[in-house]
């Protein structure tokens, strides 16, 4: 089996959160990058999926020579090799394109990646792959399970769950808790610094979207304490207008 | 300008965000709203949504329950109605559903916008960012605009007439059902989550599931849904789709009120386009505080039930 592991390379997340450049860029000054989180639990199924019946699996990452370190980790944690596509992630589309472009070369029998990136929050890449490659795709999966080529997923829907079957090849979006995240031991970070790192260029297809401008939500004002649920009452009636 | 809207059901009855997404694209000034329904609702229901502001509603004869189907049925109904805007309100299927529909229309898509489109130079929305911690203004650059909006973006209009209803029945190929739904296992008669004006959350300050009881009658009294913390949640006191915060569910209601959460900042990522926060913590010290707009300093356990007896007393 032959699975393609996606990450976003994407500020910690108790970063600060501030722009540059009168709000046309995010301020990296100070900001530690990580896999994103749901992408963590991608490689970490990804990981258990090998380890009980055997598979490639290859990390994927769309970013500039900075997120080299990141893609080292997921090589750490026990990737086998890697593709770093060398572009600045430009939005939902074209990163879907860079995927796509890659799974058309190489045929992979399972795509995972997280539900969604912490930064940009779309949500968006795991369908559009799937859309680009004709294949199914499903997210948030809560569970993946792969029983000869047919994969059973807990799908987390509002208020449940819905249990779907499908045949390989397929795109998830991973959530927990599909698989218990990994850290790197010693012996994965002392190998990783020999796994393959491929850098390819991107191919040109499709921006649909382009960021004008960054805003921070406005101060919050002071919370009020109050002693009494009869106060508290009242605030919510009179003043906030919620009840 | 005409508008395509993709509108949801839940037991039988429209999503109160598909009545706000219906709302969001009358309020764009359009005077062509048709909205899409690919559940079965009668027909009354249907035509209620000409209130929320559609001229009509296109009702698939079929249910189409995948991602694949609903985006490959959209896309026929946008292609047939010459639409230049498809609007679809945020849900647990809706991001796979518009990110199909964009490349299959070939447009831009937004998702967790928060304002009414700027078409003052080109075509700019506002979406949430950075898990609710940002802003960004957002060109969409090509014909067809695909947006997913977030709860709370606009009030939902309720003075319109009832829409009139076409039958619609979309070609759906094989490929688009080639993920097999064996079960749904969905609590009913809940007020869901996502859909919730007011959500009442509760966290490891309440020490154990079997002190949930007083969560559930504050939530009723107060025709909310009920959340949790990721603990409560890894430790199984509550399932996981009651998880509000980073890695779980993001929430915009009018009013969270937070009972027992210290306000981890991944919690806090989930909540932070609340309109309204309220803390009850025993800890004046709790993190939570500084992001809330009211706060009891407090034992849940003597608060809460008071809280619910002067709700009930309204």
């Amino acid at each position: 089996m032959k699975i393609l592991v996606c990450i976003t390379h994407v500020p910690d997340t108790t970063s600060k959160i501030s722009f540059t450049d009168n709000n046309t860029n995010f301020d990296k000054t100070g900001v530690q990058y990580i896999i994103g989180p749901y992408d963590d639990y991608a490689i970490a199924r990804a990981m258990e999926l090998k380890e009980n019946s055997g598979a490639d699996v290859t990390v994927l990452n769309v970013g500039m020579a900075e997120t080299e370190p990141t893609i080292r980790k997921a090589l750490a944690i026990g990737a086998d090799d890697a593709i770093r596509v060398n572009a600045d992630p430009l939005d939902a589309l074209f990163v879907a394109n860079q995927i796509a472009a890659v799974a058309k070369e190489n045929q992979y029998d399972l795509i995972l990646m997280g539900r969604e990136s912490i930064d940009f929050n779309g949500g968006q890449v795991h369908a559009m792959v799937g859309e680009l490659l004709n294949i199914p795709s499903l997210s948030p999966v809560m569970k993946l399970d792969i029983e000869g080529n047919i994969a059973k997923m807990t799908k987390e829907i509002e208020g449940g769950k819905e249990y779907v079957e499908v045949d390989m090849p397929f795109v998830a979006g991973c959530q927990e808790p599909i698989a218990e995240w990994r850290i790197p031991n010693m012996r994965g970070i002392m190998t990783a610094r020999s796994k393959p790192l491929n850098v390819i260029e991107p191919v040109a297809d499709g921006v649909a979207t382009e960021v004008k401008q960054f805003e921070l939500p406005p101060p919050k004002g002071a919370v009020k304490i109050v002693d009494t649920v009869d106060e508290l009452v009242s605030l919510l009636k009179n003043e906030a207008k919620v009840l | 300008m005409s508008v395509l809207v993709y509108i949801e059901s839940s037991e039988g009855k429209i999503k109160k965000s598909s009545r706000e997404a219906v709302s969001y694209a009358n309020a764009m000034g359009s005077g062509d709203v048709t909205a899409v329904c690919l559940s079965q609702v009668d027909d009354a229901e249907l035509a209620s949504v000409g209130k929320n502001g559609a001229n009509s509603v296109l009702a698939s004869a079929t249910s189409l329950e995948t991602a694949e189907a609903a985006a490959s049925a959209l896309a026929q109904a946008a292609k047939s109605k010459g639409v230049d805007t498809i609007v679809l309100a945020s849900s647990s299927s809706s991001g796979a559903i518009g990110a199909r529909l964009a490349i299959k229309v070939e447009g831009s898509m937004a998702a967790n916008v928060v304002a009414l489109p700027d078409t003052s130079n080109g075509f700019t929305v506002r979406k949430s960012i950075f898990t609710g911690n940002a802003f960004a203004k957002v060109e969409l650059t090509k014909d067809i605009k695909v947006l997913v909006i977030k709860k709370n973006t606009v009030e939902i209009k309720e003075d319109g007439k009832d829409a009139s209803i076409e039958k619609f029945s979309p070609e759906i190929s094989a490929d688009d059902n080639r993920v097999k739904i064996i079960n749904i296992e969905k609590a009913t008669g809940k007020v869901l989550l996502p859909e919730a004006d007011i959500i009442v959350s509760g966290g490891r300050g309440l020490k154990g599931p079997e002190n949930w009881g007083m969560i559930e009658e504050l939530a009723d009294a107060l025709g909310a849904a009920t959340g949790c913390s990721k603990p409560v949640s890894d430790m199984d006191w509550r399932p996981h789709s009651e998880h509000v915060g980073q890695t779980g569910i993001k929430v915009s209601p009018s009013l969270y009120i937070a009972i027992g959460i210290s306000g981890a900042i991944q919690h806090l990522a989930g909540v932070n386009s609340s309109k309204y926060i309220v803390v009850i913590n025993t800890d004046e010290e709790a993190p939570f505080f500084k992001a809330a707009d009211y706060g009891i300093v407090g034992d849940a356990f003597e608060v809460v039930p008071k809280l619910t007896e002067a709700v009930k007393s309204l």
